[in-house]
């Protein structure tokens, strides 16, 4: 595969890495923060994507599936907890 | 030739995810941040998974990335509908320039009850007649 694709790549998802944590860093409620974690979740798996293609080893891509899983998880866990109202210091 | 779809995909699924991640840092409230990062997202994995599949051409690498593509697609919406809900219960301030908030009728904050508007005006009287004729 071509290097400069690759990097090419591998540059404009750690942007969108680095916006995204920004976002989660500064996010001035918790639900701004789960949408941003969802976010970077789905950005990781983008990047485990383009790590499969660069190094060749297919089994990456395992990493993916329970990343996805996780993630949504994750989602619908902290959805469950707002609503709940519980104790939160935003 | 593969390279070149390999290529568009990756590519095209990065710069989706870019504008997704400009999108959630951009915009001003939750809402428009979560319009922003929930289809782009899940179409930008979705690219990349697909240039993956293309690049291998093998039964078990395409076999894996329709399952991941699958699951994305089917719960994408449910996690983003999940937690809109809850960041409205929860009170998330929006935008001031919002013109239209179709639950503000309906929902009450005090006992995060929330009505769908079409509700009868009192079902309870209905239920009490055929008591008093039994009296």
């Amino acid at each position: 595969m071509n290097t400069f694709v690759i990097n090419l790549v591998y540059l404009m998802l750690s942007t969108a890495l680095l916006l995204s944590f920004v976002r989660m860093a500064k996010g001035p409620s918790l639900p701004d923060r789960v949408v941003a974690l969802e976010l970077i979740a789905s950005i990781v798996a983008g990047i485990v994507g383009v790590h499969a293609i660069d190094t060749g080893v297919s089994s990456f891509l395992d990493v993916a599936i329970v990343l996805a899983l996780t993630a949504f998880l994750a989602a619908i866990g902290f959805a469950r907890f707002l609503e709940r109202g519980g104790p939160r210091d935003d | 030739m593969t390279d070149l779809f390999v290529g568009f995909f990756l590519i095209f699924g990065a710069a989706l995810m870019l504008l997704a991640a400009i999108g959630i840092i951009r915009l001003p409230d939750l809402p428009t941040r979560m319009h922003a990062t929930t289809k782009s997202g899940a179409l930008g994995t979705s690219l990349i998974m697909i240039g993956v599949a293309v690049y291998f051409a093998d039964i078990t690498v395409v076999t894996r990335v329709i399952a991941i593509i699958a699951f994305i697609i089917l719960t994408a919406p449910v996690a983003a509908h999940v937690i809109g809900r809850a960041g409205y219960f929860v009170g998330v301030p929006l935008w001031e320039g919002t013109v239209k908030d179709d639950l503000q009728k309906n929902y009450d904050p005090e006992t995060h009850s929330l009505s769908s508007g079409l509700e009868k005006p009192a079902p309870s009287k209905k239920s009490a007649k055929p008591n008093k004729r039994q009296k």
